[in-house]
C-alpha cells in the first residue's frame, strides 16, 4: 500500500485515485465522489508532512467506503431509495479509526440496497460491473468496493459481510476480502442488516494491507456492546495454543518475536481442513480443481491435509435464510418516512404514510426478506422456524469448534461459481441465495473467513478460495494467507 | 348468583436515572422543549446501537428487592415490534423471555399479600399529541427506563387494588428508583378485572383498563368494571375480552380496541445487547443499600404513632427516615407536627427536601415536654426551623430570639400579676370576678400576658390570679 511521504504526496495519491474513478465511471462503482473533501484532507496531510509532524499509519491512503457506513461526508443511502438524502450527523467507529490514521475517503461505493443480494443488481442505482468482464456482475453485496480495489482505483475499500457480502465479490474480482470474527470491528454507525451476523471488513490487494487495516480498525468500542475485547494485536495464538509464528511454515513477519525452533527438532505440522461436504457437483469444476491444486501445493510445503465431515453445514443456508430475514425485518422497521430519508408523496394518513413510503422506498428483495422475516417471527411460527434455526445455529457453531480440534485452518471454495452474467439470476431468488451456500455458515458460527485470489479460470475470470480460522484467530488467518500467495 | 372479582395489575415505573436506558442523553425532560432530549440512538438513525445504562440495572435490583423479589443473575432483552410514530425503531426493547426481576410479593397495610409474577426492564415510548388532521410527536420520553411490574391475580376488591397501587408507589419511592410523580406519568397502571361465580375454580373473561395514573382512578375503574361485568353476566350475556380506557370525568370505562385478534408483536431476541449477568455478590451489595421499607416502619412505630397518622406519614419516605433518627420520646410529638403543621403548609413539598435535623427536632420536642414552649409556640418554632433566615440555629436559639420561652418561675410571675392588679383599669374586672363573673379571668390573664410580653405560661398565671382574687 502506498502511504504518503515527502516525495509521494497525499495529494498525488488522491488525485490519481480520483482520476481512475472517473476513468472507470462506466463500471458504476461509486454512488458519491467527494473530490473537494478528499483533496482538502490530502493537502492537510501534506502540510503536516512538510512541517515534519507525525502522520498516521494510513497517511494519505485513498480508500472507498461502502455506502452503508454512516459518515458526515456525503449522504448515506445504502443504495436504497428509502434512505435517499439521509445526511448523517455521526461517523461510524470504523471510519473514524481509519481516518484518524490519515486514510482519505474518495467516494462511497455501490451495493445491493441494504446489502440484500449477491450481485449488486438490487441497488437503487443499478448494478456494478465486474472488474474483469463488463458483461458480468461484480458480486455482492459489496460489489462496488470489490471492483474499486480490483481496478486499482483505491488502495483498499470497506465492506460488510452478513452471509458472504465481502468474500464473494472479493473472489469475483480477484482481491482479498476479510470477514473478521464477529465483534472484531465495531458495527456502530453501519446500517444494520442482520445484527447477529453483520461483520465489518475490508478489501485489499495484499494480506499485508489487510493486517494493517485490522490492526487499525479492530478492537472494543463502547458504542457497540457486541464488540470483543481487543485481541487482534495481542493474541497471535491458535486454538491449540501453539504459537503460530513458531511453526516452521509460518516464519513470516510475525516470527520475529517467536521462539527459535531448534535445528533438526520435529515440529508439529500445520493441519489444513478440507470440507468433504462441499466437494460435489453444485460447485464449478474449475473451482474444485483450483482447490485441489492448492492442497497439493500445501502438501508439498509440508502441511497436512485433513478431510472434515461437517454434516450440519447442509442446514446452514436454510438456517441463515430464517435468522437473517427475521433480523432484517426487525432492523428495517425504522424506515417509516417519519424522521429521515424518503417519504412518499401519497401519505394522507398514518397507514398510507407507512404503506406507501415502504412500498415505494424498498427494493423487491428488501420486501421479500421483510415478508419472510415477519413470517418466521409471527406467533405460532416462531418456535417452528426462528427458534429451531437458532438451535441449528448453535449446532453449526459447535461443529466448527470440533473441526478446529482436528485442523488449524479450513480451506473451501467461496461460492459455487465464478462471476455470473448480469441478469442471469436476478429473477431467481433461490439461485441467488445459493451463492451464499459456502459462506453463510461462517457468519452463523462467528468465525473469521478470508477470500484469497487463486488464479483465473479458462475464461479469464478470477477464482477465489476461502480460508477459515477459529474465532479470534484473524491475525493467524492473515499470516497464513501470506503463505498461500501466488509466487 | 354472587360473583368474585379477580384483579391483576401491571404497573409501569419510570426510573429516575440520569440518562436514558440506551443512550447518554438527559433522562429528565421535565420543563424541556419537545424533542430536545433525543440522541441518534433514540430517534433510530440507521446504524445506531443501544448501550445499556448500568444505573437502570442497579435501580431494577433495588425495585425488585423492595418487592421481596428474586433478582435473576441472567436476564436479556427482546424486541417487541409494532408500527407507531411513538416508537422510532419500530420496536420496543423489553425483556420478554428472561426478565431481571423474578417472583416476590407486596404486603398491603391490611396484611394481604399480593404476589409479583415478575418485573422487567424496558424502554418507554414517545408521546403523541393529536390535533385536528395532524399529530405532533415528542420523542423526549423515548427509552426512558421503565420497569413493568406484573402482579399475580391475587386482588379481589377495588379497595385492595387501590392499596396495592399505593403500596407499590411507596415501595418504589422508598427504594429511590423513581420520582413517583403520578400526575406526570412516572407510574401508570393497567388493571385486569374478571368475575367468576363464587366457588368456581375458573377465572372469568377479563377486561384491561389501560393507563390509569391515580390510585383513586384505579379504585373507581375497578368498582365500575365489577358493577358493569356483574350486570352483563346477570343478564346472561358474556363479558367481551377487550382493552378499555377510563375517563375520570364521566366515571366510566369505554372500549379502546378489540383484543379478540391479539396484536402480534413478533418478539425476537435483541441481537445488539449481550445478556445481563449479575454476580450474587453484586446483587447483595446493591440490595444492602435499600433503606427501611414501609412494612418495617409499621412494625417499628405501630405502638407509638396512631395508624391513621402513620399511614399518612408513610407516603413521605423523607419524613419516615427522619422519624427513624430522632429520640424515641420525641416521635409522638414530631409525627404530629409533621402531619398537622408541615403537611398543611403550602410549601410542604419544598420543605420535604430540606428537613430540620434530628437533633433540632428532638430539642424542640424536649422544650415542649418541659413546658418551656406552649403548643402554639412549639408550632411556631417548628415552622421557623424551615425558615431560610433562621435555619441551623436550633430550636432553643430560635425560641429565645422570638421570645417564645414561657416564664414558669412563680415568683417572677407573681410580681407581674401584682403590677397588673395594681393598674386602675383592671379594678372593675377584679370586682366583677369577685362577684362571680367567671369569664373575666380571661381578660386578666390576657393583661398579664401582655405585661410579660407573651412569655408567661398562661395556666400558671391563671392559678396565681385565682389565688390572689380569692
Amino acid at each position: 500500500m502506498k502511504i504518503a511521504n515527502k516525495t509521494v504526496t497525499a495529494t498525488r495519491l488522491v488525485k490519481d485515485a480520483l482520476e481512475k474513478a472517473k476513468h472507470f465511471a462506466d463500471y458504476n462503482i461509486f454512488t458519491f465522489i467527494d473530490e473537494e473533501g478528499a483533496l482538502k484532507k490530502a493537502a492537510e496531510i501534506d502540510d503536516k508532512i512538510a512541517r515534519g509532524e507525525k502522520v498516521g499509519r494510513l497517511a494519505g491512503v485513498p480508500y472507498a467506503l461502502k455506502d452503508n457506513f454512516m459518515s458526515t461526508r456525503g449522504d448515506t443511502t445504502a443504495s436504497a431509495h428509502i434512505l435517499e438524502g439521509c445526511a448523517s450527523p455521526i461517523t461510524a467507529t470504523a471510519v473514524e479509526r481509519l481516518e484518524n490514521e490519515g486514510a482519505i475517503m474518495i467516494g462511497r461505493t455501490n451495493l445491493d440496497a441494504f446489502a440484500h443480494g449477491s450481485s449488486t443488481e438490487n441497488s437503487y442505482y443499478g448494478p456494478t460491473l465486474n472488474a474483469y468482464d463488463k458483461t458480468r456482475v461484480a458480486g455482492g453485496s459489496s460489489g462496488g468496493s470489490a471492483a474499486a480495489v480490483a481496478l486499482d482505483i483505491v488502495e483498499f475499500a470497506t465492506g460488510t459481510d452478513t452471509g458472504g457480502s465481502i468474500r464473494q465479490p472479493a473472489s469475483f474480482n480477484g482481491v482479498y476480502g476479510l470477514k473478521p470474527t464477529y465483534g472484531a470491528v465495531s458495527r456502530y454507525g453501519v446500517v444494520a442488516m442482520a445484527s447477529s451476523l453483520d461483520c465489518i471488513g475490508f478489501f485489499t490487494k495484499t494480506p499485508e494491507d489487510m493486517d494493517l487495516l485490522m490492526s487499525v480498525a479492530s478492537g472494543r468500542d463502547p458504542k457497540d456492546l457486541t464488540t470483543l475485547p481487543d485481541f487482534y494485536n495481542t493474541n497471535p495464538q491458535l486454538g491449540d495454543s501453539r504459537p503460530v509464528a513458531s511453526r516452521p511454515s509460518l516464519r513470516g513477519s510475525a516470527a520475529q518475536s517467536a521462539p527459535v525452533v531448534a535445528e533438526g527438532l520435529e515440529s508439529p505440522k500445520l493441519r489444513i481442513g478440507i470440507i468433504k461436504d462441499f466437494d460435489n457437483d453444485v460447485v464449478d469444476a474449475e473451482i474444485r480443481e483450483t482447490l485441489k491444486d492448492k492442497c497439493e501445493l500445501l502438501k508439498s510445503k509440508g502441511y497436512e491435509i485433513v478431510e472434515l465431515e461437517m454434516p450440519s453445514l447442509k442446514y446452514a443456508l436454510a438456517v441463515y435464510y430464517i435468522i437473517q430475514p427475521a433480523e432484517v425485518a426487525s432492523n428495517l422497521s425504522r424506515y417509516d418516512g417519519v424522521r429521515y430519508g424518503f417519504r412518499s408523496e401519497k401519505s394522507g394518513d398514518l397507514d398510507s404514510l407507512y404503506g406507501n413510503t415502504r412500498s415505494e422506498g424498498f427494493m423487491p428483495e428488501n420486501k421479500r426478506r421483510i415478508m419472510i422475516g415477519n413470517f418466521v417471527l409471527s406467533s405460532g411460527f416462531f418456535d417452528a422456524y426462528f427458534l429451531k434455526a437458532a438451535k441449528a445455529r448453535t449446532m453449526i457453531a459447535d461443529e466448527y469448534k470440533k473441526a478446529f480440534e482436528k485442523c488449524d485452518f479450513i480451506l473451501t471454495p467461496v461460492s459455487p461459481s465464478p462471476a455470473f452474467k448480469l441478469g442471469e439470476k436476478v429473477n431467481d431468488p433461490v439461485a441467488m441465495y445459493l451463492e451464499d451456500l459456502m459462506s453463510v455458515s461462517l457468519n452463523l458460527a462467528g468465525v473469521p473467513g478470508l477470500a484469497i485470489p487463486a488464479g483465473r479460470n479458462k475464461a479469464g475470470l478470477p477464482i477465489g478460495l476461502q480460508l477459515v480460522a477459529p474465532r479470534r484467530q484473524d491475525k493467524a488467518l492473515i499470516e497464513f494467507a501470506k503463505e498461500l500467495q501466488d509466487e | 348468583m354472587k360473583y368474585v372479582p379477580t384483579i391483576g395489575i401491571e404497573c409501569h415505573v419510570q426510573l429516575c436515572t440520569k440518562t436514558k436506558l440506551f443512550s447518554e442523553v438527559d433522562n429528565d425532560a421535565r420543563g424541556k422543549e419537545p424533542n430536545s432530549c433525543v440522541s441518534p440512538v433514540d430517534y433510530a438513525l440507521p446504524g445506531m446501537l443501544p448501550r445499556l445504562n448500568g444505573e437502570a440495572v442497579r435501580l431494577a435490583i433495588l425495585a425488585g428487592r423492595a418487592m421481596n423479589c428474586e433478582i435473576n443473575s441472567y436476564s436479556r432483552f427482546d424486541r417487541k415490534h409494532y408500527f407507531y410514530p411513538d416508537s422510532p425503531k419500530g420496536y420496543q426493547i423489553t425483556q420478554f423471555y428472561h426478565p431481571i426481576i423474578g417472583v416476590g410479593y407486596v404486603e398491603l397495610p391490611s396484611g394481604t399479600k399480593v404476589r409479583i409474577e415478575h418485573a422487567h426492564l424496558e424502554g418507554d415510548a414517545g408521546k403523541l399529541t393529536h390535533f385536528d388532521g395532524y399529530s405532533l410527536v415528542d420523542l423526549n420520553r423515548v427509552d426512558t427506563p421503565l420497569i413493568e411490574i406484573v402482579s399475580m391475580p391475587d386482588i379481589h376488591s377495588a379497595k385492595d387494588a387501590h392499596d396495592y397501587c399505593k403500596e407499590l408507589w411507596r415501595l418504589m419511592r422508598y427504594a429511590g428508583v423513581t420520582y413517583g410523580d403520578l400526575y406526570n406519568g412516572n407510574m401508570r397502571f393497567d388493571v385486569n378485572t374478571s368475575l367468576a361465580p363464587e366457588g368456581s375454580d375458573k377465572l372469568g373473561t377479563r377486561t384491561e383498563v389501560k393507563n390509569l395514573n391515580s390510585f383513586r382512578s384505579v379504585e373507581r375503574a375497578v368498582e365500575y368494571e365489577i358493577a358493569r361485568q356483574t350486570k352483563v353476566l346477570e343478564s346472561g350475556e358474556k363479558v367481551v375480552q377487550q382493552t378499555l380506557g377510563w375517563s375520570d370525568a364521566t366515571g366510566k370505562t369505554s372500549p379502546q380496541r378489540s383484543k379478540e385478534v391479539a396484536a402480534d408483536y413478533r418478539y425476537m431476541p435483541e441481537p445488539d445487547l449481550p445478556p445481563i449477568r449479575l454476580s450474587r455478590e453484586f446483587i447483595e451489595t446493591e440490595s444492602a443499600k435499600l433503606p427501611l421499607m414501609p412494612a418495617s416502619y409499621r412494625a417499628k412505630f405501630g405502638s407509638v404513632i396512631p395508624t391513621d397518622t402513620l399511614e399518612i406519614l408513610l407516603d413521605y419516605p423523607e419524613l419516615m427516615s427522619r422519624l427513624g433518627e430522632i429520640a424515641p420520646h420525641a416521635i409522638s410529638l414530631v409525627s404530629n407536627l409533621f402531619t398537622s403543621v408541615l403537611l398543611a403548609e403550602e410549601k410542604s413539598a419544598e420543605y420535604l427536601n430540606d428537613l430540620p435535623t434530628a437533633a433540632e427536632l428532638s430539642e424542640l420536642a424536649e422544650m415542649n415536654e418541659k413546658k418551656e414552649l406552649s403548643s402554639t409556640a412549639t408550632k411556631e418554632v417548628f415552622l421557623r426551623l424551615f425558615d431560610p433566615q433562621m435555619k441551623g440555629r436550633g430550636a432553643r436559639q430560635i425560641a429565645k430570639e422570638l421570645g417564645l420561652i414561657q416564664e414558669n418561675n412563680l415568683g417572677a410571675l407573681e410580681k407581674i400579676v401584682d403590677v397588673v392588679l395594681a393598674k386602675p383599669e383592671t379594678k372593675k374586672a377584679q370586682d366583677d370576678f369577685r362577684n362571680g363573673e367567671e369569664k373575666v379571668i380571661g381578660f386578666l390573664v390576657g393583661q398579664v400576658m401582655k405585661e410579660s410580653h407573651g412569655k408567661a405560661n398562661p395556666s400558671a398565671v391563671q392559678e396565681i390570679l385565682r389565688k390572689k382574687l380569692a
